[in-house]
């Protein structure tokens, strides 16, 4: 792995929130790389530490909020020994973040447009005149139609579709490096979503940032992300490139994930959900924190936890079912059929390289 | 906008019509007459007298022509002080109690959302604590306690400002802190509770995503939108500030309507108490217009007028 690629390294995060009964112990050593340019989604369902650490990396954590260990190392600097003063630097200008509900994240007394200068104006100290101006090219580029007259709006007169492309306009008037969408489109409904990652995508490529997006929605994932991280109990189980996750999963938490989403090809009459609550981060369960809700849990599974097995050089996966001791168990239907279609689909991979890799020889030779 | 002024105009005077009426016949309900202490005149003197102020009447009667007065402005004349007519009685007395009024109202409020907006901003620790026990005792202590307090000690004892009477802005300090203490109370109380909902929600949130500062975010976004509400209580912290003035003006002896007032009712000086109410009730009907016309101000999502969308 090239490590000057990587934009943003998180190693060995620790991150506890102090409550009157204990220390909940959120995020559990999560390590991940953002590469420049790419997407990595981080998926899990609610209370599984997705948040906690772009907050963590945006250092808005709440104050009872303790980062135990760790570093997160952007350009080379670990963003959790900066200053405030430094920090406020870096946000909204480095690193920018998308909210959940585009109806409550807007300031409902101020002018869109002053809202979007805003960050024109902390960091670049520009004046209010030519930052309005540079807020009117954003409105245009994130699709606000007629906006030379919307710009002195108020929030309350857009539609939340239009107001999540405003949060967008906001995170991306300063051509962030790094843009950190916390489930941007859970709060919109199914068509206005589908806009929303469109011109997510779009802009990405326009002013190449890199993007975390956080989501409990994989169908979201698939035609956004390079690279999935799935998250559970504040710890990833299992990463790889996106094909790798959707279409070859090894941990039984991304099966029941997976399982749990609807296709086409949903066949039944029942929906296949993913049985219990997840563990109490209060006193997280010894071993594997999945294994009680784990079909495939072995004994040692509530024992040791499992480290991370490679799958490929992409992929790895948390569970010791991938030891080589190991049971074989057949995931559910659901599964062998995704990671037959992936089987085949890298047999035509192969098959194209077997058929490029000549010609690429012979150009070679010339 | 025009448009609404009108009919918010049309319901002040209506307002000012119910209040007449109601308290033309409450005030006629009250014990005692105007002649009740002078028992050195005869029947016949008093016959007179009522002859002469038309208390003689039926009292439905003396409603209507006191209605019919007060339609062309004449309110009467004072029984108390004879041949001063009513209308001159309060101009020529209201100077000094708006003043006080307003100064406390400022003051007060000003005040109020600092001390709130820091008792937020440092929530659950020794300042957040202290304003709000200066919230409850602003708030429990009434303003004649809180008067006689201060005269006792800054007057008295300190001899920084003067204990009573009126004569420049040095006599309108200590008035003006019994006032006020009560809207600062309430207000920093209130701006307190809203600034913690605002400081947590997700535009501040966003603010701090934009990279702002701590005290940018205050300014910029968290102060405006804690303000909203307070706008509420401005019309009860009026009507406070003009019932606490009546007693506050006695105790500082300062010439304005409140003492006026209470010496009016005390004397049954029928005219005189009529006219004070008029005037209070229009004192409170325009800080509430005022109130209402802020709030489109303050916040654009209930402005009257603007591009509908």
């Amino acid at each position: 792995m090239d490590n000057d690629k990587n934009i943003l390294e998180v190693r060995d995060l620790q991150v506890n929130f102090k409550t009157y009964a204990g220390d909940v112990k959120a995020i559990r050593n999560v390590s991940f790389d953002l590469r420049k340019g790419e997407t990595l989604a981080i998926v899990g369902e609610s209370g599984s530490g997705k948040s906690v650490t772009t907050r963590t990396i945006m250092g808005l954590n709440a104050n009872n909020a303790d980062i135990a260990s760790g570093t997160i190392k952007y350009k080379g600097e670990d963003l959790l020994k900066k200053s405030e003063a430094d920090m406020e630097k870096i946000r909204g200008q480095d690193i920018a973040e998308i909210f959940q509900d585009p109806m409550t994240s807007l300031d409902p007394t101020m002018k869109i447009g002053r809202q979007i200068a805003e960050p024109l104006i902390i960091h670049k100290g520009m004046k209010k005149e030519k930052a309005l101006a540079q807020a009117l090219e954003m409105m245009k580029l994130v699709g606000i139609t007629d906006a030379e007259n919307r710009i002195n709006d108020y929030p309350h007169q857009f539609s939340g579709g239009m107001r999540q492309r405003i949060v967008i306009a906001i995170a991306l008037i300063n051509y962030p490096e790094i843009l950190i969408a916390d489930e941007p489109t859970t709060a919109l409904d199914v068509t206005i979503q589908a806009q929303i990652l469109n011109l997510m995508k779009e802009l990405q490529d326009k002013i190449s940032t890199s993007i975390i997006f956080i989501t409990h929605d994989l169908g979201v994932v698939a035609g956004m992300a390079d690279r999935v991280a799935v998250m559970y109990a504040g710890k990833i189980v299992e990463y790889g490139t996106v094909d790798e996750i959707f279409y070859n999963p090894k941990h039984p938490y991304t099966w029941g994930l997976l399982s749990s989403m609807p296709t086409l090809d949903t066949g039944g009459d029942e929906l296949p959900s993913i049985p219990g609550t997840p563990p109490d981060l209060l006193d997280p369960p010894k071993g594997d924190a999945f294994a009680a809700r784990n079909a495939y849990a072995l004994k040692i599974d509530t024992e040791k936890e499992p480290p991370f097995f490679k799958v490929s050089d992409t992929h790895y996966a948390a569970t010791w079912l991938l030891h080589p001791d190991a049971p074989k168990v057949t995931p559910p239907e659901q599964i062998v059929e995704r990671q037959k279609k992936y089987a085949a689909m890298h047999k035509e991979l192969l098959a194209q390289q077997r058929t490029q890799g000549p010609v690429e020889e012979e150009e070679e030779k010339q | 906008m025009a448009k609404y002024l009108a009919k918010r105009i049309f319901y002040l005077i209506l307002t000012l019509f119910i209040v007449i009426t109601v308290t033309f016949f409450l005030m006629k309900l009250l014990p005692g007459t105007p002649l009740t202490n002078q028992a050195k005149l005869s029947k016949s003197q008093i016959a007179l007298i009522y002859e002469q102020y038309g208390l003689n009447k039926p009292v439905w009667q003396q409603y209507l022509l006191y209605l019919a007065g007060a339609v062309k402005g004449d309110f009467g004349t004072s029984f108390q002080f004879s041949d001063q007519p009513v209308s001159y009685l309060i101009s020529s007395r209201i100077g000094p109690s708006l003043q006080i009024g307003l100064q406390a109202m400022v003051v007060g409020v000003v005040i109020g959302i600092i001390v709130g907006a820091f008792g937020a901003m440092k929530q659950n620790t020794w300042v957040d604590s202290t304003t709000t026990v200066v919230s409850i005792l602003g708030i429990s202590i009434p303003s004649f306690v809180l008067a006689v307090l201060l005269q006792y000690y800054l007057g008295l004892k300190a001899g920084w400002f003067p204990i009573a009477e009126w004569g420049g802005f040095i006599y309108t300090v200590l008035p003006t802190l019994a006032l006020g203490a009560q809207p600062l109370a309430e207000s920093a109380r209130f701006v307190r509770t809203e600034m913690v909902d605002v400081l947590s929600s997700d535009y501040i949130e966003l603010a701090k995503a934009k990279g702002l500062s701590k005290t940018g975010v205050i300014f910029h976004h968290a102060l405006r939108n804690s303000l909203i509400p307070l706008i509420t209580i401005v019309g009860p912290l009026a009507v406070n500030i003009m019932t606490g003035s009546m007693v506050v003006e006695n105790i500082f002896s300062i010439p304005g309507i409140g003492e006026q007032f209470v010496k009016s009712v005390l004397t049954n000086d029928y005219p005189t108490i009529m006219g004070l109410t008029i005037v209070y009730s229009f004192m409170l009907c325009v800080v509430l217009l005022f109130t209402d016309i802020l709030y489109g101000i303050v916040d654009p999502r209930i402005r009257i007028t603007g591009k509908a969308n």
